[in-house]
């Protein structure tokens, strides 16, 4: 699929002789070094990526290192230095001013840090201003203003100024007016970075709420990793104006590129980074009908070193055995028939259920079952893996597991 | 001793009177002649209207318009004052002298506020204007009223136009502060949403550079008023005159009177000017508004608990 959004080697260097930079940066100076030596501040040096439609792309990184900077390039506030940014067929960082007008008032619009919103309109104009630098008429702007405020619960505070509302609301507010003249594409320059941690939060959940109703292709800027990690269906981590790494949230916390992002990962809370498909193994299992099954489980556990295992009747968790009563049954009474020891109260998680909701099923002692969306076994989670992989410890062994589990799944769904 | 005048003498004040007389009033005249015209028209018209309107309708319409604007106690001091003036039977010099100060701050207006604005946003059209405006507020206003003269004529429209380059610069500076001052997160975010220039200005920087502008032009309107006496001296009307032939016949009483009328005419002006200034800048919420959002406060409140119960 075509990406949303291109940019490509994109450089934004403040001064007037960018060119001495640019040799400074061949020569692979530091900024620091490039400054002292030429005056020339280097805000974003040479960052391509792509975003598809849809996906919330996550570039987090310390003050300083060029975020908004480079955020502002993507609707030409900031004209890069060297660089294309290709919104759709527009290359935003050549294009005229009046084709770039054009595309900020109808496919791309932002969200700031502070708000930004204008003190001498009410709500519901702040919401309109779009609208109303398009030139549509008071009526409908109202409505669509309207309708934007009703989707960040704000609707009652139309008639308020800015000024009257708390900072989560005010916040609200500019995401309504970002939103309410429907653009394709969303920035969002550290915009919960004013709020304290709960209303973060609560925005942030809003967000992802929102996010899977409208679909808006969404850059967000952050300098806090576990928000990006919450948020971002990729994530790019920014030092010195460039990228040192993108990638999905499992990708960064698991291999980190270098020392730098393995420092800020080192604290985050990895139990929502990860989840079930995770640590998932491909499933051992026997057929609940099948000849000799009995026999089949125990010589599966022995082979495998386990000490229960799922049944499957067909499509469906049948439930599962463990070695101890299976052995007993088997042995001392002869019989053979697993339903008579078949544990039908199992622990049963989604493969997007996150590592730090796993603990309740895994105090039941058995290894949690992992459903697909069809309620098919596509994993088998032991308990010890779990935890290996919230203390970081053992990660090829999880990854191992992982790709098992992603294969299994996969062979699922083609079925 | 010796001096620098015994080797070089430099006849400054010929080489002026050379070029105002026999280069300015000869080419230029019909020119500045018909710069008044529409000084002349506005005032004509002014004055007219505030000679007719009567005393008592005229002290009521602006009783009541310091009383929306700046308050009770502005009102009253605005009542008494006009009609004390009327006893001491100045009404018609005030009438003259209100007329000119309007029309002087109206050009001011006229011409100060785009001014203020374009150099606001041209750095290099400030480079020019600011040592202009400099020496209008460095130079005696006495100093210009001469060539004024030559250029203009005597009369009340050349004591306007005195008045004008006189009251000018506040509102410049003003309005150019104010629009400058625009914060610029607020000024991007405009921008961000597509805006042209235009839509810019009238949206977002003049409505939030307004209580500035409002303060530079309650400036020129004090600086306007400070000038009545002076623009008697080529031949103004109203207030200042009555203080200039007091003065010139020593007559104490008629000076004193024009004076004082000057002074509360200047306050009256002064406090219903601040106030619309003040106005703009810090809304106080109304009472109904206060209350809709005391009502919608309760409402999401509701919401949420019930929302919780759910
Ligand atoms: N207008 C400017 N002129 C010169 N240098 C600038 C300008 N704007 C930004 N810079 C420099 O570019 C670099 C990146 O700044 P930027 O504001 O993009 O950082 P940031 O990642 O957004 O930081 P923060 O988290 O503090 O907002 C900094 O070194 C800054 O000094
Ligand atoms: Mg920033």
């Amino acid at each position: 699929m075509k990406p949303k959004l291109r940019v490509e080697n994109v450089y934004k260097i403040f001064g007037d002789h960018p060119e001495q930079a640019l040799e400074g940066l061949k020569q692979d100076k530091s900024k620091i070094e490039i400054f002292e030596e030429t005056g020339q501040t280097v805000g974003v040096q040479d960052v391509s990526f792509d975003v598809r439609e849809g996906e919330i792309f996550v570039v987090m990184g310390l003050s300083g290192s060029g975020k908004s900077t480079l955020v502002r390039t993507l609707n030409g506030l900031i004209p890069p230095t060297y660089g294309k940014i290709l919104l759709d067929e527009d290359d935003v960082a050549s294009c005229s001013a009046e084709r770039l007008r054009k595309v900020r008032r109808e496919k791309i619009t932002m969200v700031f840090q502070h708000f930004a919103l204008f003190p001498h309109k009410t709500v519901a104009d702040n919401a309109a201003y779009g609208l109303k630098i398009k030139g549509e008429g008071a009526a409908s702007r109202r409505k669509k203003a309207l309708a934007a405020l009703e989707q960040v619960g704000l609707a009652a505070y139309a008639d308020s100024y800015p000024g009257e509302l708390s900072g989560g609301m005010q916040q609200r507010v500019g995401l309504a007016r970002g939103l309410a003249t429907d653009p394709q594409v969303l920035l969002m320059d550290e915009p919960f970075g004013a709020l304290d941690p709960l209303i973060r939060r609560e925005m942030q959940e809003e967000l992802l709420h929102l996010q899977k109703k409208l679909k808006k292709t969404i850059i967000f800027i952050t300098h806090d990793l576990n928000e990006a990690l919450l948020l971002g269906d990729k994530i790019a981590i920014m030092k010195d104006g460039r990228f040192v790494q993108v990638g999905t949230a499992q990708e960064i916390v698991d291999n980190p590129a270098d020392d730098y992002v393995a420092a800020f990962v080192g604290d985050i809370d990895r139990g929502r980074v990860f989840d079930a498909a995770h640590v998932a193994e491909r499933p051992i299992t026997v057929e609940l009908g099948e000849k000799g099954a009995a026999e089949k489980a125990l010589e599966l556990m022995e082979e495998h070193n386990r000490n229960a295992l799922y049944v499957v009747d067909r499509d469906r968790i049948a439930g599962l055995v463990t070695y101890q009563e299976l052995a007993v049954a088997a042995r001392e009474e002869g019989r053979t028939d697993l339903s008579e020891v078949l544990v039908t109260d199992v622990p049963t998680v989604a493969r997007e259920t996150p590592l730090n909701e796993l603990y309740g099923a895994a105090s039941a002692g058995y290894p949690i079952a992992v459903a697909d969306k069809r309620g098919r076994l596509s994993g088998v989670i032991e308990t010890e893996a779990v935890f290996s992989q919230l203390s970081g410890e053992d990660n090829d062994a999880a990854t191992a597991a992982t790709n098992d589990a992603e294969l299994s799944a996969k062979e699922g769904e083609r079925q | 001793m010796i001096s620098p005048a015994d080797l070089v003498q430099i006849p400054l004040d010929d080489w002026v009177n050379s070029f105002v007389r026999d280069f300015l009033v000869p080419n230029f005249r019909p020119f500045f002649r018909a710069m008044q015209t529409p000084v002349t028209a506005v005032l004509g018209w002014l004055d007219a209207f505030f000679h007719w309107l009567p005393m008592l309708v005229f002290t009521a319409g602006l009783t009541l318009i310091a009383w929306r604007t700046a308050g009770r106690g502005v009102a009253i001091f605005t009542l008494v004052a006009l009609v004390f003036i009327d006893m001491i039977g100045l009404w018609s010099e005030t009438m003259t002298t209100l007329s000119m100060i309007i029309t002087s701050v109206l050009f001011c207006a006229i011409i100060g506020i785009p001014l203020g604005i374009w150099s606001a946003r041209s750095d290099r059209v400030l480079f020019v204007v600011r040592p202009i405006l400099d020496i209008m507020q460095t130079i005696p206003s006495f100093v210009y009223l001469v060539p004024i003269v030559m250029l203009f004529g005597v009369g009340m429209v050349p004591g306007i136009i005195a008045t004008i380059i006189f009251a000018l610069p506040p509102i410049i500076r003003l309005t150019n502060l104010g629009i400058r001052n625009v914060r610029a997160d607020l000024i991007e975010a405009a921008e961000a949403f597509g805006s042209t220039r235009w839509q810019m200005l009238w949206e977002v920087q003049f409505p939030l550079a307004l209580r500035t502008i409002m303060a530079g032009l309650n400036q020129t309107l004090m600086l306007a008023l400070s000038m009545v006496v002076i623009a008697a001296l080529i031949g103004a009307g109203g207030l200042g005159l009555t203080v200039y032939t007091g003065l010139g016949r020593l007559n104490v009483g008629a000076a004193t009177a024009g004076g004082i009328g000057i002074v509360l005419l200047a306050i009256i002006l002064d406090r219903i000017t601040q106030s619309l200034g003040e106005k703009n800048a810090v809304r106080s919420p109304s009472l109904w508004q206060t209350l809709r959002s005391m009502m919608a406060l309760g409402k999401s409140g509701d919401e949420e608990k019930a929302g919780k119960a759910a």
